[in-house]
């Protein structure tokens, strides 16, 4: 075994595991740190392929930022931490029809996926400007990138409207 | 060839002559690395506690400490062993784990950040760095921006409200300090054309602190609000909220905070020395990390001047300074960066053609911004102090005998 596949191996593991404590954790804030373990889980697998910054990006807009915005969600939930709270409520019947059948697709997918037939690709040797360039080419992604940015200002418009303090008389 | 290089060629061979697989002596070797890294982060946060409470004392016009050891040199070791010797308490209805692991993560978090900033230059065995990282800058604003989960954790398990509330506040000011923090790195990667803090200092023919002079100012400010020093330390202030989110940490825990925001501290002045002051260059050649270590400190000295100094400031006006100044003021600098850069760069002078002209002309583009952006605060300070002073006259007209 070399120290990829252990290294792959390990990681994989601990973002399993901490992917299934989120979904069985009782007390909802340790869900969230559950959530962070596996953010940071999968950050190590970039790191593996040699996406250091798209690691790097991960840890910062999920762990620093998203992570925190769910935990401000869960701090201000009810009985969080209550041991009474019951776990599954009444969609629980039609949600796990819902995981099956979304297990038998992706079983589907993943078996007529040719696995191990090409080694590991060479990342670039300059990916960031690689990457760089590729976001702003007309021919590949400037116009994705232009909406998203497009998206954004319309999402930091509409949060500064929604929690603008009311004025007088309004 | 310096000492660090050196032993680390004779550990290789050593490793090497023992007969294990060349991964494994790189594994090895990388573990002491962080070993030594690690210890360096915990001996400086020595050396800095001293540091401030000589400093501090002096701007307050008293001595500090004077009994252990020769100018109260041996306090951190006191220190220390009262640490130690203190009862570890638990609040009642604390979420155990939580509650232990969030000191853990904030020194962490704070000591990992040594893993990228450059102590020299590659003189043949690699640069005298824990790992040169071509996405070092990221990497130093991803830990940060994961130290504040610590910070959640720390308030929300204290069982406390007040611990919640201070955390709240933490965060706040936390992630406000971000963004003029990471837009400040993106000019400074814009111009050195590379995220590699070795890269970055070579990169740097004129001290970036030239070209980048408001740039400096704002990654400065930032990284002290991001720190929680003073004037930004409403978080733990004693007269506001006792402590805010480490008020239920005793003992070693609270030891290991109080690390994490020195160490931190340090941390921002050696990364502000590697952006803009040149990093390990110095006048004599062949001890590259003592004038990093030089240049980190002369910066934490300018945070204990900060906290000599400045009065503390309220949560409303902090976030205020952030978000009505300092981030337009860190997007027009960006702006202005990369227009002059680019003018310049046509009309033939850039970093390698004519470095000191290139610096010099952004530096004084610069100023006229800082004097534009001060002009811009001036006049909305006189608009409020004048309409304070109408409101004033407005009352006393109403009810001319009240308030005398």
């Amino acid at each position: 075994m070399t120290a990829q596949q252990f290294f792959f191996l390990l990681f994989s593991f601990v973002t399993l595991i901490a992917a299934l404590r989120v979904v069985t954790a009782g007390n909802l804030f340790h869900a969230a740190l559950w959530l962070i373990a596996t953010l940071a889980g999968v950050a190590a697998l970039f790191v593996l392929l040699e996406a250091g910054l798209l690691a790097a990006v991960q840890v910062l807009l999920y762990i620093g930022a998203i992570s925190i915005l769910i935990i401000f969600a869960v701090m201000l939930t009810r009985g969080v931490a209550d041991p009474r709270e019951k776990r599954l409520n009444s969609w629980s019947g039609l949600g796990a029809v819902a995981a099956i059948v979304m297990m038998i697709i992706l079983a589907q997918v993943i078996g007529t996926f040719p696995w191990g037939g090409s080694a590991l690709a060479e990342a670039p040797a300059d990916s960031i400007a690689t990457l760089g360039k590729a976001l702003v080419d007309p021919a590949q992604f400037v116009l994705p990138f232009e909406v998203i940015s497009v998206l954004l200002l319309v999402a930091l418009i509409g949060s500064v409207y929604v929690a603008r303090a009311r004025g007088e008389g309004e | 060839m310096d000492i660090f290089s050196i032993i680390a060629e004779f550990l290789r061979t050593l490793l090497g002559g023992l007969g294990l697989a060349d991964w494994f002596v790189d594994l090895i070797m990388a573990i002491i690395r962080a070993a030594v890294l690690g210890t360096f982060g915990l001996l400086t946060f020595m050396l800095l506690t001293w540091i401030e409470r000589k400093l501090i004392a002096r701007m307050q016009d008293r001595l500090g400490p004077t009994y252990h050891g020769p100018a109260g040199i041996l306090i951190p070791i006191a220190d220390g062993i009262k640490m130690m010797t203190k009862e570890d308490t638990v609040p009642a209805g604390a979420d155990k784990w939580v509650f232990n692991l969030a000191p853990i993560l904030t020194a962490a978090a704070a000591l990992i950040v040594f893993a990228v900033i450059p102590f020299g230059p590659d003189t043949g065995a690699g640069a005298l760095v824990g790992t040169p990282l071509n996405i070092g800058i990221i990497y130093i604003l991803a830990v940060g921006a994961a130290s504040v989960i610590a910070v959640l954790m720390a308030g929300w398990s204290s069982n406390n409200k007040f611990a919640l509330l201070g955390a709240f506040r933490a965060v706040a000011q936390l992630i406000s300090y971000e963004v003029p923090q990471v837009l400040t790195v993106v000019t400074v990667v814009m111009l050195a054309g590379t995220m590699d803090m070795v890269q970055i200092v070579h990169a740097q023919t004129v001290p970036f602190i030239f070209p980048l002079f408001v740039t400096a100012l704002i990654f400065f400010i930032s990284g002290v609000a991001e720190t929680g020093r003073s004037p930004f330390d409403l978080l733990e202030a004693e007269s506001e909220i006792v402590a805010g989110f480490h008020i239920e940490y005793s003992a070693m825990k609270f030891s290991l905070i109080f690390l994490a925001e020195f160490v931190h501290a340090f941390a921002i002045g050696a990364i502000v020395a590697t952006l803009f002051l040149n990093g390990w260059e110095g006048p004599l050649p062949g001890i590259p990390y003592v004038w990093l270590l030089l240049k980190g400190l002369a910066l934490f000295f300018v945070m204990i001047w900060f906290r000599g100094t400045f009065p503390r400031l309220r949560i409303d006006q902090l976030l205020a300074f952030n978000w009505k100044f300092l981030v337009p003021l860190s997007l027009a600098n960006l702006l202005m960066i990369a227009v002059g850069d680019k003018l310049l760069r046509d009309a033939g002078v850039s970093s390698t053609h004519n470095p000191w002209v290139w610096g010099l002309t952004l530096f004084a583009a610069n100023i006229v911004l800082l004097l534009v952006s001060l002009g811009f605060l001036s006049r909305a300070g006189r608009r409020a102090r004048m309409r304070e002073q109408a409101a004033i006259a407005r009352r006393r007209e109403i009810a001319p005998a009240a308030g005398r």
